[in-house]
Parts: C-alpha cells; sequence; structure tokens
C-alpha cells in the first residue's frame, strides 16, 4: 500500500480547468488540451445521438420481412447515413479526441500537448467536417453506403455525394492533425523519469493509433477526391463506361478503411489495459508483449486490405496472400486478451462499473476476432461476404470493441475529468443492460447471415425474421441502456459526489493531481521513479517460468 | 416459417459441403477458445475478486514461455484454417472445363439471363442437376454481386468486364438468388431463384422454350449488319483483319510481342477499343464500337466468335443429357455424373 499513500493528495480543489475562466469565448478560444477534449465530447456525443436514431430506424424496418416502415429510397439512405455518422464522426475521434486528448499530457507529466492551437484547429476542422456532412444529410442525404462504391457513387447515385465526400475530406484533415500532436507529445514532452517502458499502455495504444491516423487518412482523402472529381468533372477513373477501373476505388478504399478500423480499436484496447491492470491492482501481464503488439497491429493492418475483396475476381494468388496477412494480423490481438487475462491471475479484482467494461470488451472483442477468422478465410468469405454474418461481426469489434472501451474509459476518468462521482449502481446496472442488450442484437446476426441472408436489404424472404426480431428486441434493450449513462453523467455533473484526486487509489501520473486538475495540470513538473502500474515494490515481484524474470513492466 | 431454426442453409452443391465442412471446423475451434478463455476469466473474475479494500497483490513478472506458447499455438491454428480456406476457395472459382455456359448480364434491377440454346430468363435460372454450369457475367450499370447461399458461391459482377462462376447442384428444388452488392434503390428486390431439375424434365423446360435465336445465332446477324465481315471475312475466315475461325481459347500474339489468351474478356475489348491489343501484322484500321454495341449483343458476337470452330468440332450444347457431351469427338465425358 506504501506506494500507493506515499504521495501527498492535494485539498480540494478550489481553481481548476473549468472553472479558471468563463464565457463561451474562454471555451471556443481555448488551447487548454482538457476543455478542447471536452468540446470534443460534447460534438461526438451529439453525433453518436444521430448515428444512434439511425440504427433504431434500420432495426424497427427489418422488425418485419416486408419493406414497410421505411421505403428503399430511404432505408439506403439511413443505413448509409448510419455508417458515415458512426465510424467517420464517432468511433475515429472517439476515443483518441476525448480521453486522448484528455490524458496523454496528464499521463505523461506535460502540461499540455505539443502544438496546442493544432489541437484547437483540429476540432474547428472536425465541427466544419459535421456542418458539412449533416448539410449533406439534410439537404436530401446520401444512398451509396458508407463505403461509396463506384460507379455507383460516381454516376449512378442521385444523392449529395460530393457534399458528404467533402465533409469526410475534411474531417480527415483533424485526424491527421491529432495524430501528428500526439506522435510529436509523446516523443518530446515526457516529464522527467517516464521513459518509453514506464509509459502506460494507452500511451502505446494511442502512439500506434497515431501512426495509422498520419499514414493512412491522405489515402481516404485522396481517393474520395478523386471519387467527387469523376463525378462533378466527368473524368474516367473508376467508371468503366468512361475507361476507368471500379475495382481500383475498392483497394483505395480499403487501403485507409480497414487500418480504420485499428483506429477505432486500439486506443479502446489502450483503455482496457489500463481498466484490467488498475482495477486489478496489478501490473499487466506480459507489459512489452501488449505494447509492441499495438505497435504490430498498425504495420500489419496496412497490408491485409486485399480481404475486402475476395470476391471481386481478385487473383487467387493475391487472395491467398491478403488471407495469410489477415491470419498474421489476428495474433498481435490474441496475445493481447491472453495477457490481460493472465494479469487477473492472482490479482484483486474490483467489481466497480469500468472493469465490468472491460470484462464485457474481453469477451466481445474476443467474439468479434473468433469471428473475423471465417472472414479472414477465403472458401467461407465467400460464402459470409456481404451477409449480415459481416455486419455482426464487425458489431462486436467496434460496438463490443470500441464502445465499451469507450464508455468504460469515460466512467474511469470522468471523476478526473469532471471532478464528480457517477453514481455507481446506476453504472453496473446499465453496463449488464448494454451487454446483454448488445448480445441479443447481434449475436442472431452471425447466424443469419450464414444462412445467406444479405446485408443493406430493407425487405428480405421471411424464413429470416426470426433473427431480425430478436435483433430489433436487443437493439431496445441496448438503446434503453444508454440511455442511462447519458442520463446520470449529464446528472453528476451537477448532483454527482465531489471526487478526490485519487478516487481509485492508483499510481498514475494522472492521479496525483487535483480533480479536475488544474490549467496546467501538475503544480510542479512531477519526476517519475516508478514503472506503470507499480502498486508494490518490485522486490516483491513473482517470477513465473523458467526463462527467468523481466524486468519491463514490472 | 419452420418451427425449428437452423443454423446452416440447405446444402445443394458440389462444393456446398466443402464449406460447411471448413465452417464447423472453424466453429469448433473457435467456440472452443472463446469458451475457455471465458470460463478462465469467470473463473478469475470469482477466485480474485477484492476481498479487503487495501489488499495489494503481488506483482508478476512476465514469462517469455508463455508468450511464446501463446503466439506460436493460435499461429499454427490459424494457418491450418488458411490452408483449409484456400484450397477451397480454389475449388470455388476454378472454373471446371466441359461446363455448360449461361451469359448473365446484371441490371439495376433485375438478372438477365441466357442460354446457349437460346432461351432467355430474368432472375430465373433453370439448370438441370449433377451438371457443370459456368456463368459469365457482366453488368449494364453498377456491380452486382451473383449469390446462391444453397451452393456456398457468389461473385461480384463488375462492369466492363466478364466474370466466370461456376457451380454444380446436387439437388433438384429452388433456390435463392440474392444480389449481394449494394446497387441502388431496389438493390433487395434485385433476387430470383435457382431452379435445379431432373435432365429428363431440364430437356422438357428446354425444348418448351424454343423459338428464341441461339447467342450465336444472334451473333452472325449482328456480325453482318456491323461489317465486321467486310475486314473480318464473310465467316469469319480473315481478310484485312485477323482471322476469328478456331482463334477463340487459343493463343494470339500482339503486336508488342506479347502473348495474350483470347477469351471473352479479350474480345471484349477488342471490339470496344481495338487498338488496345492489336494482333501482330494488322494494322490500327478497326474503328470502336463502344457504344454502338450493348452487353448482350456484345455476348452473342462473342457467342458467335466461338461457334466459329475448325473442322472436327461441333457448337458447344446446353442439354442436360449427357449423351451429346460424351458423344463429342475429343471430350473427355463428364466425371461428376453420377
Amino acid at each position: 500500500m506504501q506506494a500507493i499513500e506515499s504521495f501527498e493528495v492535494p485539498a480540494p480543489p478550489k481553481v481548476n480547468y473549468i472553472n479558471a475562466q468563463y464565457g463561451l469565448k474562454s471555451w471556443l478560444l481555448t488551447k487548454d488540451h482538457k476543455r478542447i477534449a471536452l468540446l470534443y465530447l460534447g460534438s461526438i456525443t451529439f453525433f453518436f445521438f444521430i448515428g444512434g436514431i439511425y440504427a433504431l430506424m434500420i432495426r424497427l424496418e427489418l422488425l418485419t420481412p416486408q419493406g414497410d416502415f421505411l421505403q428503399s429510397t430511404t432505408y439506403n439512405k439511413v443505413f448509409t447515413q448510419h455508417g458515415i455518422i458512426m465510424i467517420f464522426f464517432f468511433l475515429i475521434p472517439s476515443i483518441p479526441a476525448t480521453l486522448g486528448n484528455f490524458l496523454i499530457p496528464m499521463m505523461i507529466g506535460a502540461k499540455d500537448l505539443a502544438f496546442p492551437r493544432i489541437n484547437l484547429l483540429s476540432w474547428y476542422i472536425y465541427l466544419l467536417g459535421g456542418v458539412i456532412t449533416i448539410y449533406a444529410l439534410l439537404a436530401g442525404g446520401v444512398d451509396t453506403g458508407w463505403t461509396f462504391y463506384t460507379p455507383y457513387s460516381t454516376t449512378f447515385s442521385n444523392s449529395y455525394v460530393v457534399a458528404a465526400g467533402l465533409g469526410i475530406f475534411i474531417n480527415g484533415f483533424s485526424s491527421i492533425l491529432t495524430g501528428l500532436n500526439f506522435i510529436v507529445t509523446i516523443h518530446t514532452m515526457r516529464a522527467p523519469g517516464m521513459t518509453w517502458f514506464r509509459m502506460p499502455l494507452f500511451l502505446w495504444s494511442h502512439y500506434a493509433t497515431s501512426l495509422i491516423m498520419i499514414l493512412g487518412t491522405p489515402v481516404i482523402a485522396i481517393t474520395v477526391l478523386l471519387l467527387a472529381f469523376e463525378r462533378v468533372a466527368k473524368v474516367g477513373i473508376f467508371n468503366p463506361a468512361m475507361g476507368g477501373d471500379p475495382i481500383l476505388f475498392q483497394h483505395l478504399f480499403w487501403f485507409y478503411s480497414h487500418p480504420a478500423v485499428y483506429i477505432m480499436i486500439l486506443p479502446s484496447m489502450g483503455v482496457i489495459s489500463e481498466l484490467i491492470a488498475n482495477f486489478s491492482r496489478k501490473n499487466i501481464f506480459g507489459y512489452s508483449f501488449v505494447a509492441f503488439s499495438s505497435l504490430a497491429i498498425a504495420v500489419f493492418g496496412f497490408l491485409v486490405w486485399g480481404h475486402h475483396l475476395f470476391v471481386t475476381s481478385q487473383s487467387v494468388y493475391a487472395g491467398m496472400i491478403f488471407s495469410f496477412l489477415s491470419f498474421a494480423v489476428a495474433i498481435p490481438s490474441a496475445i493481447k486478451v491472453f495477457n490481460w487475462t493472465a494479469t487477473l491471475y492472482k490479482s484483486s479484482i474490483s467489481y466497480d462499473t469500468p472493469m465490468l467494461y472491460a470484462l464485457g470488451f474481453i469477451g466481445l472483442f474476443t467474439v468479434g476476432g473468433m469471428t473475423g477468422l471465417f472472414l479472414a478465410s477465403l472458401a467461407t468469405d465467400v460464402h459470409l461476404s456481404d451477409t449480415y454474418f459481416v455486419v455482426a461481426h464487425f458489431h462486436y469489434i467496434m460496438v463490443g470493441g470500441a464502445l465499451m472501451g469507450y464508455l468504460g474509459g469515460l466512467h474511469y476518468w470522468w471523476p478526473k475529468i469532471t471532478g464528480r462521482m457517477y453514481p455507481e449502481g446506476w453504472g453496473r446496472f446499465s453496463a449488464l443492460v448494454i451487454f446483454v442488450g448488445f448480445n441479443l442484437t447481434f449475436l442472431p446476426q452471425f447466424v443469419a447471415g450464414y444462412l445467406g441472408m444479405p446485408r443493406r436489404y430493407h425487405a428480405y424472404p421471411p424464413e429470416f425474421q426470426v433473427f431480425n426480431v430478436l435483433s430489433t428486441a436487443g437493439a431496445s434493450i441496448l438503446g434503453f441502456g444508454m440511455l442511462i449513462p447519458a442520463i446520470y453523467f449529464v446528472w453528476s455533473m451537477r448532483y454527482g459526489r465531489h471526487a478526490e484526486a485519487n478516487p481509485w487509489h492508483l499510481p498514475g501520473l494522472e492521479w496525483r493531481t487535483q480533480s479536475p486538475p488544474p490549467t496546467e495540470n501538475f503544480e510542479v513538473t512531477p519526476v517519475v521513479t516508478w514503472d506503470a502500474y507499480e502498486f508494490a515494490p518490485r522486490e516483491e515481484t513473482e517470477i513465473v517460468g523458467k526463462f527467468g524474470p523481466e524486468l519491463e513492466g514490472i | 416459417m419452420q418451427s425449428w431454426i437452423p443454423l446452416v442453409p440447405e446444402s445443394a452443391s458440389t462444393v456446398s459441403w466443402k464449406v460447411d465442412a471448413l465452417y464447423f471446423y472453424l466453429s469448433g475451434v473457435t467456440l472452443f477458445f472463446s469458451l475457455l478463455i471465458g470460463a478462465v476469466l469467470i473463473f478469475f473474475v470469482i477466485r480474485y475478486r477484492r476481498r479487503t479494500p487495501y489488499e495489494i497483490p503481488r506483482p508478476v513478472a512476465g514469462s517469455h514461455k508463455l508468450e511464446t506458447i501463446w503466439t506460436v499455438i493460435p499461429f499454427i491454428i490459424a494457418m491450418t484454417m488458411f490452408a483449409w480456406g484456400a484450397r477451397v476457395y480454389f475449388d470455388q472459382y476454378k472454373v471446371p472445363e466441359n461446363a455448360i455456359e449461361v451469359y448473365v448480364v446484371g441490371k439495376q434491377w433485375m438478372w438477365k439471363l441466357q442460354h446457349a440454346t437460346g432461351q432467355r430468363e430474368i432472375n430465373e435460372l433453370h439448370v438441370p442437376v449433377n451438371r457443370k454450369i459456368k456463368l459469365i457475367m457482366t453488368t449494364e450499370d453498377v456491380i452486382h454481386d451473383f449469390f446462391v447461399p444453397a451452393f456456398r458461391t457468389k461473385a461480384d459482377v463488375i462492369p466492363g468486364k466478364y466474370v466466370t462462376l461456376w457451380f454444380e447442384a446436387t439437388k433438384t428444388g429452388r433456390y435463392h438468388l440474392f444480389c449481394a452488392e449494394y446497387c441502388g434503390m431496389n438493390h433487395s428486390g434485385m433476387i430470383g431463384s435457382i431452379i435445379v431439375m431432373e435432365p429428363r424434365e431440364f430437356d422438357d423446360w428446354l425444348s418448351g422454350n424454343t423459338g428464341s435465336t441461339t447467342p450465336a445465332t444472334a451473333g452472325q446477324q449482328l456480325y453482318q449488319t456491323l461489317g465486321c465481315a467486310s475486314c473480318h471475312g464473310a465467316n469469319g475466315e480473315g481478310g484485312r483483319g485477323p482471322t476469328l475461325v478456331g482463334v477463340f481459347g487459343s493463343n494470339q500474339t500482339l503486336q508488342t510481342g506479347e502473348t495474350v489468351r483470347v477469351d471473352e474478356g479479350y474480345v471484349r475489348t477488342s471490339i470496344l477499343n481495338p487498338q488496345a491489343q492489336l494482333v501482330a501484322g494488322f494494322g490500327p484500321i478497326m474503328p470502336t464500337f463502344q457504344g454502338q454495341v450493348s452487353e448482350d449483343q456484345l455476348l452473342q458476337l462473342i457467342a458467335y466468335i466461338k461457334s466459329l470452330h475448325g473442322a472436327g468440332e461441333t457448337t458447344p450444347t446446353t442439354a442436360a443429357s449427357p449423351a451429346p457431351a460424351a458423344a463429342r469427338p475429343g471430350a473427355s465425358p463428364t466425371r461428376n455424373i453420377r
């Protein structure tokens, strides 16, 4: 216990980053990474609810086999917009732009990110992209699917493709700037003693994410630009009638959009590493393996895009290479799951809400990852591609993985961010409701998918109805479960119990300053003499296996 | 609706059971490991729950041995899945010889199909059981996808090129045909049926649907009206342009010195963009037919060129009974007939 009680807990704060300045202008022109994180938090929550309403419309339509609630044209716009909003305006910025923005400087003992003005600029760029996309939705909507496949998107669709594309194009720059900021910050602004291998794994995963953001996002920007160019200027790039190649678009699109999946999941894995270690009071088993697996995922993630094209008469040999690499990229994720599980061995596990989300994450991410093997495998993918199996698989990764990590992290750091505690009982209750609702929504879709139900159908043969009824029932529970935290988070900002500096009794740097932190984060620049997750002195370390101790991560 | 919930769709082709076997293998392995991880997780969470508020467990050093074990074993298992999946993938996409050819043109939002003997169908395809069927597919507009769950196969149908897909149905019946690539407004209405029939019934169906000209005959008429004959000869024997007799399926040397195999895609390119792949010894004198021939007409021209065989060969047939195929000189009888 000495490691935890050895530092001073400052008295309840008078001045902090929230009340240091007042007025709208102090927020809109702030350069404080913590305030910018809150600006992001507000805006992504707004987009999340729009995307969520679209999701419920989809599920309502699919309750019956006939297309009775929505017309096909409306339905096509609804699923397209659900995808665009959720992916580009919620999932991709979610953890990096809120929790990452707030915590990266705090975890390394810095006063701010390396480029505070660029940080604010990235939020404005995000907002501009968001406003243009919302305009596209209100003006008439987009019906191409979030994948914008050509030549449908360039020649045949009569919807607001260019406007939505412009929104995504602009939004990409916010992602690039965020990634750039994080990389420079982690390289140059670590407090004395904060070596790379003392960094919490949250930072490693954000470092890997930032690499993908910088290297991948320009490709989607180019792709969307080419798409708009063909659509507006009628230059043949993708449309074969004009001499283009429609499959070229899919290569370019997935070259970004597959790594983008790792932009969504890696930060969440970082959160889970924090939650697992801190709520079991144990150092992460195999710290360096978990850290390097993030980098491995970032690198290998760029080499697997072709598994989205197994049924596009791509060469069977190219298919084999992409299939092999897709199986290979599953291994670093498996390593993480095994290490998280091993961390729990002989630990001291609390059942607080963030930990429930972390355990839920491991379960759901395991299902998502395992079902990914069915899609990496060539022969089964031929049958399963573009069916509900794919839909279920990526929702297990993106909702079961990315969103669970986000919600777990939000609960965990809520006291630090707002200085207030959320209601624990409601927290646990809603975590369970969300877990049950999520599984009921998406488990039946695996079966429907293998039976052959294609995705993006607003009407379907009646034999698939039973699965859709289960899904819609699950989605209702899930939607209800999501409303509970939305309500109690808002409630707690005013009425929640005041949080201490370190309500969870943890050794991390962000807990060694007041809640909410002062504008400059720390009264004095901390000097780090401990490893990440060092709950007990390292002399007490237990050695497992023959190969002797590894001193990393202890 | 059925009173029980099926987990696997009807299995009705020669590859469907292979895909199912792999699917069961993947399901078994992943279920086993998922349940194992879940069980260990739940056990730890209960066994090592926090008992007193201030307890601090002993830290644990990592173990290279364990890390190696749980890297290598999953990798080996993943490689078995990879190899098995690749093996069956070849079966799914390697089009066998002696298949009955059917031309497929997708358009928003219907499937147009034509048998080599001329019968046209919309959103329905009648085929004989236990015969290999080869689909030569293209689309008039956007990307579609020909998906038959009961056969465990699908292929994107891509504008501007020909995609081939094959299957051999093993059970008579009516099976779903879905468009699996989102194609716009009425995507979910672009569905149909594959009707697998006994050979005798299929022959009856064929003879009850005559009257339409075969694609090859239609192609021959087009060949005349489009003026192809003036350079390629009245019967494709050649002239100012290269001969077309017996070229289909052969290798041609191009002006660049490259060799290409004359397949549907090459003929298509040669009609729409003649300058792209000129046969050695011929000048760039052919005009483009881009925009003048429809996808259907292109397929008819291809069918006509395919029908121009040298001596000793006969035209392909659609008849279901194996007799004509076996009677064809030089052609080996279809092996998979039971």
